[in-house]
């Protein structure tokens, strides 16, 4: 039996980061940069597109400036909403605007070991783990590739992912790390084994897939030309930017918002000019660097920021939006991943972002620690409680037990209580115990949090993959190592995750 | 002697001017200035000025990269001029850098590149997407103390063992050091290659190259 997703859905509250000017604002000047300054799209078949609709490509810089009326023109192609499809279809995504869902964060490099602590390099069992443990998760919607299995050949590695997420769980699997044309064929094959047909495929894709953009203002070729095969496909496909300020973007919010959106709706535009109305989403996670070291922070107030305008650029766009939330610089499970990874979630939420990503990682989404993915489930459903807001029916007025108790009574034994006690948020992973038991007691929180993540991966049995499906993803990635194993080597640089 | 020109010199590296270095650097020469002592007396010890605000907090990371920039417009300027009088600027020790086959990040790299250049080290950059081949023949050819080798994704960061390996092959390890970088790199990977460093950072990259200098100098000490 799948676990139901509890998703946020239909914010009772919200706010407007950027008003409709000045998010026209930046949607003008980010037309100029696309028109006057240009993105660089490092692709042969890119190039190919963008001249043949009228784009002014330089082939040998790559640069393509492209006239805002074939950039909004095919971007009025993309629909606004669609599904996310599940293995099991009472976990299917509906991307309609209304639903937050959270994720997985990926694509790390190393984890703290489930059983020793030891900091270690991923590897495929880990991808599998992680799988089954969000698997069984509420708060988690779908599966984000959280880890590079390193200990795969780096032209199958990325399908290697896709099979552990596809057998440790029913729910939607969206994956960073397809980045050449052999990967996307093989992954848009392996979606419709998944699917049973080419045509469940595109009406529940059970794969979405993320390209990461080169900031300032470039795409990656490999990405862009497994983007345009996933595309074609009807895989929904989106672009991240993830430009810092001061350092792949101009140091103030506003000019390192003009910069991500250049690259993220010009690499949609590609995409809705290769196919037409094909599902697209937008993806970010911008954040300001570090003025000492130069490194991507992935936390602090610039980050809450992008986190709630961005979604405000997506709803102008009408496509959905996939943000990095949860990103924090922290090392540890501590006060700074806590504040950070509430607060990036709630901006991003309560503007109702359709996707966030991700939870699990620590130290800018290279470390994966257990205890965090549980912290992280549990600050998702206190946003999630929070964003349900106040009910103020006749029935939450509460006036017959407010007549039934009076003046200097209490509520604890009265029916309405039991009725509604549950509504109430209850903490896992919160430390409310009495101080006395807490000084005496050796546990802390975030052992709880560890604990449980040890109980899900010992009990937990997720429904399986029919094992005829299972053999035939298989024989699709020997198929791509085979070709590999002949070729001369690869054809196509890969892309960040 | 020149006290005002060396002032300007020195307050265009800290304010990070490029026009009005290389514009004390014109005027230096015309004063008849020894451009060697423009560059210690004036340009690096702004430098230095710097580097020590950096390490106290005062400045940031685009301070030091605008003076980079700024030493670099006044070097342009005064290169012909050593040229001529046969002067040669002393260097810390030469640096080859890239990011590795397939891989075509490259904003880490030029920045601990510009890092590099602007502590008195020579740099070669080799840009993006560098066959294993193209590091060990400019390594040679320029006589590189140290290659940096960059990479940004866990597919392309066997790359980096490829480059060590391939210069031991060529017999020119352990005289020739690598170091590593990139998202990806850890310091077990940077062991794992044989590599002799790694830095998380641009700073620390210019830290690790100084100390990997010193201790060629002083192989004795521990």
């Amino acid at each position: 039996m799948a676990i139901p997703i509890d998703p946020i859905a239909s914010p009772k509250i919200g706010f407007e980061v950027l008003t409709p000017d000045e998010v026209r604002r930046i949607h003008e000047a980010t037309l100029e940069v696309v028109e006057t300054v240009g993105v660089r799209f490092p692709s042969e078949r890119a190039l190919e597109v963008w001249a043949a609709h009228g784009a002014s490509v330089d082939r040998e810089t790559h640069v393509v400036k492209a006239p805002r009326e074939l950039v909004m023109g095919a971007l009025a192609h993309a629909p606004a909403s669609y599904v996310l499809g599940a293995r099991d279809p009472s976990q299917d995504l509906p991307l309609d605007g209304k639903h937050v869902y959270a994720a997985t964060d990926g694509c790390g490099i190393e984890i703290f070991d489930i059983d020793t602590g030891e900091l270690r390099r991923s590897c495929l069992r880990d991808v599998a783990d992680i799988a089954r443990i969000a698997d069984a998760l509420d708060e988690v919607g779908f599966i984000w590739t959280p880890l590079s299995a390193q200990d795969m050949p780096p032209e199958s590695r990325s399908l290697h992912e896709l099979s552990a997420e596809w057998r440790n769980t029913t729910k939607h699997v969206q994956t960073e790390t397809v980045v050449t044309v052999p990967e996307a064929r093989a992954a848009v094959e392996m979606a419709t084994i998944v699917a049973g047909s080419e045509e469940a495929r595109r009406a529940r894709p059970p794969l979405s897939i993320m390209q990461c953009t080169t900031s300032p203002l470039g795409h990656d070729g490999g990405s862009l030309d497994a983007s345009m095969i996933a595309a074609e496909a009807g895989i929904p496909t989106g672009f991240m930017t993830m430009a810092s300020c001061a350092f792949s973007g101009p140091a103030t919010l506003a000019g390192t918002l003009v910069v991500g959106n250049a690259e993220v709706i010009t690499g949609l535009a590609l995409l809705e000019l290769v196919a037409p109305g094909a599902p697209v989403f937008y993806a970010a996670a911008q954040t300001a660097m570090d003025l000492r070291s130069g490194a991507y922070t992935g936390g602090g107030p610039e980050d809450f920021l992008f986190g709630a305008a961005t979604n405000a650029l997506a709803d102008f766009y009408r496509v959905p939006l996939s943000m990095g939330s949860f990103a924090t610089g922290a090392k540890l499970p501590d006060w700074q991943a806590g504040v950070e990874n509430s607060l990036s979630t709630f901006m991003a939420s309560v503007v109702t972002s359709d996707m966030l990503l991700g939870i699990g990682l620590l130290n800018g989404s290279r470390i994966w620690s257990y205890t965090q993915m549980m912290l992280d489930a549990e600050i998702y459903s206190i946003v999630r409680k929070t964003l349900r807001g106040i009910d103020v029916s006749d029935e939450a007025l509460a006036l017959d037990a407010i007549r039934e108790v009076g003046p200097n009574g209490d509520f604890l034994a009265l029916k309405h209580t039991r009725a509604h006690m549950r509504e109430l948020w209850q903490s896992r992973y919160m430390d409310r115990r009495m101080y006395g038991i807490w000084e005496k007691a050796e546990d802390r929180a975030p052992d709880w949090a560890l604990a449980r993540a040890r109980d899900i991966l010992r009990t937990h049995v997720p429904d399986p993959l029919d094992p005829a499906v299972s053999a035939e993803l298989d024989r699709v990635v020997a198929g791509v190592e085979r070709d590999a194993g002949t070729a001369a080597g690869p054809l196509l640089a890969p892309a960040a995750g | 002697m020149y006290e005002d020109l060396l002032q300007a010199m020195r307050a265009s590296i800290v304010d990070g001017d490029q026009d009005a270095a290389a514009e004390a650097a014109r005027a230096g020469l015309e004063a008849g200035m020894d451009p060697l002592v423009a560059i210690d007396e004036g340009y690096v010890a702004g430098l230095s000025h710097v580097g020590s605000c950096f390490s106290t907090g005062e400045m940031y990371l685009p301070d030091m990269m605008l003076a980079a920039r700024a030493m670099k417009a006044a070097l342009a300027v005064l290169e012909p001029a050593m040229a001529e009088r046969s002067a040669v600027r002393s260097i810390r020790g030469r640096v080859v850098i890239g990011t590795v086959k397939g891989d075509i990040h490259e904003i880490g790299k030029n920045l601990v590149g510009t890092m590099l250049s602007a502590s008195g080290f020579e740099v070669h950059d080799l840009g993006v997407d560098v066959p294993v081949e193209t590091f060990v023949a400019k390594a040679r050819e320029v006589g590189a103390d140290i290659v940096g080798v960059s990479a940004l994704l866990t597919t392309t960061m066997t790359g980096q063992r490829a480059v060590v390996q391939a210069l031991s092959d060529a017999g020119m390890r352990p005289g020739v050091k690598v170091i590593v970088g990139g998202a990806p790199v850890t310091r077990a990977w940077a062991e794992e290659i044989g590599a002799d460093g790694y830095s998380e950072d641009a700073v620390g990259a210019v830290a690790l190259a100084t100390r990997l200098m010193d201790a060629a100098v002083e192989p004795a000490k521990s």
